[in-house]
């Protein structure tokens, strides 16, 4: 019971992070049509950005500097590289984006080495939040989910109550009436984007310490964004929500389960032994299969259910 | 079966399919429809677009379809051609059903389309274009291992039909590198290369000066003949000097299905265009 | 003559048409003739120049990324299909390959060595069987999506299976094993290039074959229209899922050619790393023309192999190379060669080479006050125990100095002002003469 409790609210936190990250991914790519491969970068620079502003001022200056760096650098990719690559057609996009990303880790390897960094927890946020059935739950936990809901519920409320959120809204689906009714679409572009790029890193900021920060971090969650988009369905906020909560609870379920089908076959009677066919298989703990869940999850989303979750619209 | 509506029947007073009121079957003496649709509904979310159209078209008919903007005979056409599949009501080609079939099942069936805005493969010389239309329909499919060198039917075809368009001087121009009106008349090249025997044009002389559409019309007459087109226009000139009859779609129903006169002097179709008032003063004033 | 859209530039008329003393192209079937036979003595040749064992691991390696890229570029250039997972296909192949190997070697399995990359590609094949028709049922962006996150799949499973992907260690083989025909063992360098240069000219051959066949043709009307391609009677996803086996076939016969070469299979073969490599250089080659993932390839060897030893910094290079390509050449080198091959068919190209050479010049300075600037940043981190003076370029600097900085910051500045300056100079020119051949061209229709 334990377990389940802890596993449930470490897969939550851990599921809103996703959706942080993947919510401006999806209004990245609905707004612009471009899935930006880089999106993953701008969570590893605001992880980065934090460690080193924290080391500066302490981390609560870096909770609202950071994000500000990484969204400045996003939107100013946008005006100068992307912009550029637009008319080209939507793989010219995506490759300068991964282009980016590319170029992002090997400047942040430059800058910071290529081993993880002490990016730790702020002291006031360390130690258990509460106890329950013995295990702690941290506090540092429950702030990243505090964060994390209350970034997406203002952006919920800009998009939807506010006049700049209504010009976003219709030139997510029709750019040019908006251009044409005079609003600087342009702009309205390179702050979406900037502000996507300002959201992840955020998830950074927030995520890095808690998880560790080294350059791998972007290519580690980065594959996930992505399967998590898909399976929601593209363009749809509400699908890589639920897509978000589901992998990062069956992720956190899977790597504290230590059973595997080895032990199962076992209390059936089955005695599965090295010689028997497909060993390989049955020794496998679901602990070791976790990284490949959200694969899976992929793989057999496209089979069963191709538009994804709630997808409305082709990639 | 009546191919029209009622009223539409009892004002036209001119012969109609409404005599021969019975649904025709493939079990008939009587050849199917070349393209039938019974009852043909389509909603996107809860707006219904298309509210129960019917139509019957005979083989070799050319038929336009006209109708205020946003009736939707755009998407009557996406609905026939496969695009996107009815909500309701069925779409029968020679006879068979072809709703919700995709695209390329009811292509090979014999059903081809040009689109409003211009739809060819941008990166292939026209000789290209013409030579992909053709590949299916002479039983290539996907082998990998001829060579389209040596596929002497399919390069006389695109031969034959380059030379139909009149594109013989842009054989090898990219398809991006044309003008619009050649690209238009590509666009039919491709629509007709499968040797499709029905074709649905959809807007094709849109954008074009009067010479240019006149020449187009032309154009289109001389490769349709014998097939079974129906052509989405708005030009009434066009519409008068093509059609034999005309379908009006008003709201995503037809309303009319005649001849052009019969069309002309219909008063629910007076109504649609120019407001109950006009078409009531014309009534009372005995109308053409 | 019909149209080779991955041969000819734009609307490049055919030289069937009446010859003009402006055409130096040669009557395209001699033409044909005259590139592969210099292509087949360039292969055969190339190991009897360059001699060095060096130069021939190189040149072996050159013959396996052609393939690679080549069979990449189907799906990228020839089919628009974006991948990020094209390793797997590779890497399976790969690993089946040294499979099949060691059991070779364990005499369980007479098969002769040089079929070994057949057994790569067949594998590959087969997998691709299997992923291709889920990967291939979205297109474009889902598309990519779906690749990298099969990729990923598959380099994840790599880590759970240790007896078939070999875990930390790799896999490892001989391949001076088995029937041997002709008394030809492998065992020497020279022997495996041949070997290897066989194949290469063999899969290069099968490959551009193939954008001359029906569905070679149609994969290309589904990269540019893949709705129009509905409407003329083909289903979408099955050219390109059965385009998708055929490029993973020759993927996994490079796969299989790699692990005769290097005679050890490490799971590196099969990680996003590796094929986000194939992507950059193919497209770095460029991939709107049939020969510009062979100079993809070459360049993929010549970097990872002579670039990675002169600077540590060349993975950050590469990136800015590819980050301004996509900018302003999206076609890559292909498109640029052929640019220039189209202007010299005009007669126009002597013109350019004052320009050219004022653009190189600038750029060369550019880039190296940049280069001094990043070289000195990364002596600072990784070679910090050395001291802070670094040899670049035969001038020591010293990192840690306000001078050796500001030069450098002096030189590139200036460099960029005086590019900025050639290119404007170019670009007129360009645009002058790219007007000229257009109304050329239009006369020309006109006669």
């Amino acid at each position: 019971m334990e377990f389940f409790t802890i596993s449930l609210l470490n897969g939550v936190s851990y599921g809103l992070l996703l959706f942080m990250l993947s919510s401006g991914l999806t209004l990245i790519f609905s707004m612009m049509g471009v899935l930006n491969f880089a999106h993953a970068s701008f969570y590893m620079l605001g992880a980065y950005f934090a460690f080193a502003v924290t080391q500066l001022v302490g981390y609560w200056p870096a909770l609202f500097v950071a994000p500000l760096i990484v969204g400045a650098l996003g939107a100013l990719f946008e005006r100068y590289c992307l912009r550029r690559v637009h008319k080209f057609g939507h793989v010219p996009e995506l490759l300068i984006t991964f282009g980016l990303s590319f170029i992002v880790l090997e400047v942040v390897q430059l800058i910071w080495g290529t081993s993880s960094v002490d990016y730790r927890v702020p002291a006031a946020l360390e130690g258990p939040l509460f106890t329950i059935y013995g295990t702690q739950f941290p506090a540092y936990r429950a702030f990243m989910m505090l964060v994390a809901l209350l970034m997406l519920v203002s952006i919920w409320l800009l998009l939807t109550r506010t006049r700049i959120g209504l010009v976003i809204q219709a030139a997510l689906t029709h750019p040019e009436t908006v251009e044409a009714l005079g609003h600087n679409v342009p702009r309205v572009f390179m702050l979406v984007f900037g502000g996507g790029a300002a959201l992840a890193g955020l998830a950074g900021v927030i995520g890095g310490n808690a998880f560790v920060t080294e350059p791998g971090m972007a290519a580690a969650v980065g594959p996930v964004i992505f399967v998590v988009v898909v399976c929601g369905g593209m363009g749809s906020l509400s699908g890589a929500f639920i897509a978000s909560l589901a992998i990062g609870i069956i992720q956190t379920f899977a790597v504290g389960t230590d059973s595997s089908l080895l032990g199962a076959a076992g209390t059936i009677g089955f005695d599965i032994t090295p010689q028997t066919f497909g060993y390989a298989l049955w020794k496998l703990k679901i602990s070791q299969v976790a990284p490949i869940l959200p694969f899976l999850f992929l793989v057999l989303m496209l089979i069963f259910r191709p538009k994804g979750l709630l997808g409305t619209r082709e990639g | 079966m009546s191919a029209v509506m009622p009223d539409a029947a009892l004002n036209a007073g001119s012969p109609s399919q409404g005599s021969a009121a019975r649904a025709r079957t493939m079990s008939d003496t009587v050849p199917p429809y070349a393209l039938e649709l019974r009852d043909l509904r389509k909603s996107f979310g809860k707006t219904e677009i298309i509210r129960g159209a019917s139509l019957a078209v005979n083989t070799g008919e050319r038929i336009a379809v006209i109708g205020p903007n946003g009736a939707g005979k755009s998407t009557l056409f996406n609905l026939i051609s496969g695009r996107f599949a009815p909500t309701s009501g069925e779409v029968l080609l020679n006879g068979h059903r072809i709703d919700g079939k995709r695209p390329f099942e009811i292509n090979r069936l014999g059903l081809s389309r040009s689109f409003q805005i211009t739809n060819i493969f941008p990166k292939l010389s026209v000789f290209e274009n013409l030579r992909c239309g053709v590949l299916w329909s002479l039983g290539y499919k996907y082998t990998f291992l001829k060579f389209l060198a040596d596929l002497h039917d399919a390069n006389e075809r695109a031969e034959q039909l380059l030379h139909m368009i009149k594109l013989d001087r842009k054989r090898d121009v990219l398809g991006v590198n044309l003008t619009y009106a050649e690209q238009r008349a590509l666009e039919i090249g491709v629509t007709i290369a499968g040797g499709a025997n029905v074709i649905l044009l959809d807007e094709p002389t849109a954008g074009m000066s009067k010479s240019e559409t006149k020449r187009f019309i032309e154009l289109i007459k001389e490769v349709t003949v014998g097939k079974t087109l129906l052509t989405v226009e708005h030009d009434m000139g066009v519409v008068f000097g093509l059609a034999d009859k005309i379908a009006v779609v008003v709201y995503g129903e037809v309303i009319a299905f005649d001849t052009p006169a019969a069309v002309r002097a219909n008063q629910r179709v007076q109504e649609a265009y120019l407001g109950s008032h006009v078409a009531d003063a014309q009534a009372a004033a005995g109308g053409h | 003559m019909s149209a080779v859209p991955q041969r000819a530039e734009q609307s490049a008329p055919a030289a069937s048409h009446a010859a003009t003393p402006y055409y130096r192209f040669q009557p395209f079937n001699i033409g044909r003739w005259i590139i592969w036979t210099l292509f087949a003595v360039v292969l055969l040749v190339a190991p009897l120049i360059f001699t060095s064992s060096l130069s021939q691991t190189m040149l072996t390696q050159m013959g396996v990324a052609i393939i690679v890229c080549l069979s990449y570029n189907m799906l990228l250039g020839q089919g628009g299909m974006l991948s990020f997972g094209h390793a797997v296909y590779s890497g399976l192949g790969a690993f089946l390959a040294i499979h099949t190997l060691n059991l070779v070697s364990k005499n369980h399995l007479p098969l002769p060595v040089s079929l070994i990359p057949l057994v790569g590609g067949v594998s590959a094949m087969g997998f691709a069987l299997l992923f291709g028709w889920v990967t291939t049922k979205k297109a474009a962006t889902p598309f990519a999506m779906i690749t990298l996150g099969i990729g990923e799949l598959v380099w994840a499973m790599s880590l759970m299976f240790p007896e078939f992907f070999g875990g930390e260690g790799g896999i490892s083989g001989n391949r001076v094993t088995g029937p041997k025909p002709f008394g030809i063992t492998f065992g020497p360098q020279i022997q495996l290039y041949y070997l290897i240069a066989v194949y290469t000219f063999v899969c290069t051959a099968l490959m551009y074959a193939f954008t001359r066949t029906p569905l070679g043709r149609m994969l290309n009307a589904v990269r540019d229209n893949p709705e129009r391609v509905e409407f003329v009677g083909y289903d979408t996803q099955k050219v390109r899922y059965i385009s998708f086996v055929i490029a993973a076939f020759f993927a996994g016969i490079a796969g299989g050619l790699a692990a005769l070469n290097f005679e050890i299979v490490t799971s590196e073969v099969v990680s996003g790393y590796r094929s986000g490599a194939y992507l950059l250089f193919t497209f770095l080659g460029g991939a709107t023309f049939f020969f510009g993932p062979i100079i993809g390839g070459i360049l993929m060897v010549l970097a990872f192999v002579l670039l990675s030893e002169l600077t540590k910094a060349w993975l950050l290079y590469l990136g800015l190379v590819f980050l301004f390509m996509v900018m302003y050449a999206p076609g890559g080198i292909a498109s640029l060669i052929m640019m220039n091959l189209r202007v010299a068919s005009f007669g126009r190209l002597k013109e350019l080479w004052v320009s050219y050479l004022a653009l190189a010049v600038t750029a060369f300075i550019t880039l190296i006050g940049a280069a001094a600037m990043i070289e000195m940043v990364y002596h600072l981190k990784l070679n910090a125990a050395l001291g802070p003076e670094l040899r670049f370029m035969g001038a020591t600097l010293n990192a840690q100095g306000a001078s050796s900085w500001f030069g450098a910051a002096f030189v590139m500045v200036t460099g960029i002002g005086l590019f900025e300056v050639a290119r404007r100079h170019f670009a007129r020119q360009w645009g002058e003469i790219q007007e000229f051949i257009e109304k050329e061209m239009k006369r020309r229709e006109a006669l």
